[in-house]
């Protein structure tokens, strides 16, 4: 494997900026247009993973399924500053009753 | 009752369709297979993708509320100067690897930094030491972080394939199967009937002739007579 990949960030300014310290590369992006351009670019570009902050997924949601069947890249949700709203692990129960066509994990609880 | 195929009911077709519904039958079974091999790896990877969500989670809560604090108290092109240049960057080597014929990423991270520079890419005093924490905090999730993206990726491609897999057993198992199976009924029945026909036929034919037979010798006997 010769080529690098690279992991990008999206989301707000406030949640994100941290992550830059760490050396990932991140990108502030609040309007659906914006978000949306921002992951195709990103996704162009050798890409690898991308992290995106929950609030910035809800407005582009159509862009985000557009991804979710290819190798590469992947986008994961993170919390954003004002912590989990519970969406990122609806996006495991989505792909469980993808699969199963039922939702057997998250019952008990 | 599945419709029937729209083929015409010779010989030769009942072959083909034998020959036909024998190998959507091993199909089915192979891809049945497939199918509850991959629910098992599935599950097992989406329960480590859930707990590891969960503890990737609360870190990142707690890094980035520790984030939040840090901005609160520094002023907002401070804290910008103070990050914008980082001393370190991560590359990512990616890999495949292959689930029952899902190409999974395998994620391998390399953090490129060097040793003589501090993480911190800013000056101690010139920044609160919240957000010297809040860095180290989040430095020290990152490779769960890029674990997670590796397992919540295999997943969801798995999910796709299995989804995929799952069609395809149904379609074969409640469509194609059934429906051969009834037209291979069907051409067996015709041929049968269009024997008992024949048959039939070859009777009639008999007895029309031993009736003449029978007919012309008893005319030369009346004519003898």
């Amino acid at each position: 494997m010769s080529v690098m990949y690279k992991i990008g960030v999206v989301g707000e300014r406030d949640a994100i900026l941290g992550f830059k310290s760490l050396g990932l590369d991140v990108f502030a992006a609040y309007e659906e247009e914006e978000i949306s351009r921002t992951l195709n670019t990103l996704a162009r570009n050798d890409y690898a993973v991308i992290f995106i902050t929950e609030e910035t997924a809800m407005k582009a949601k159509e862009t985000i399924d557009k991804y979710t069947s290819r190798p590469f890249p992947a986008i994961i949700l993170i919390p954003g500053a004002k912590g989990s709203t519970g969406i990122g692990m609806m996006a495991i129960k989505e792909s469980v009753e993808k699969a199963i066509g039922t939702d057997i994990l998250f019952k008990e609880d | 009752m599945a419709q029937r195929l729209n083929v015409s009911p010779t010989r030769m077709e009942l072959t083909r369709l034998k020959a036909r519904v024998k190998v959507a039958r091993r199909g089915h079974k192979l891809l049945k297979d497939k199918r509850d091999e991959m629910v098992r790896q599935f599950l097992e990877l989406v329960r480590e993708n859930r707990a590891l969500r969960e503890q990737v989670e609360v870190k990142i809560t707690a890094a980035l509320q520790s984030f939040v604090l840090t901005r609160a108290v520094t002023p907002e092109q401070k804290l910008e100067e103070a990050i914008m240049i980082p001393t370190r960057s991560v590359e990512l080597e990616v890999g495949k690897k292959n689930v029952m014929s899902v190409y999974c990423p395998v994620i391998q991270y390399r953090e490129v930094y060097d040793a003589d520079v501090s993480p911190y890419p800013y000056s101690f005093s010139s920044t609160s030491e919240q957000l010297d924490s809040a860095i180290q905090n989040l430095s020290g999730i990152l490779p769960a972080m890029l674990d997670l993206a590796e397992k919540e990726k295999s997943c969801q491609l798995l999910a796709d394939e299995i989804e995929k897999t799952r069609r395809r057993v149904n379609a074969l198992e409640y469509v194609m199967i059934p429906q051969m199976d009834d037209t291979i009924r069907y051409i067996k029945m015709k041929l049968d009937e269009d024997e008992r026909g024949s048959r039939i036929r070859l009777m009639k034919v008999k007895d029309m002739i031993a009736e003449r037979d029978r007919q012309e010798v008893l005319a030369r006997y009346a004519k003898e007579a």
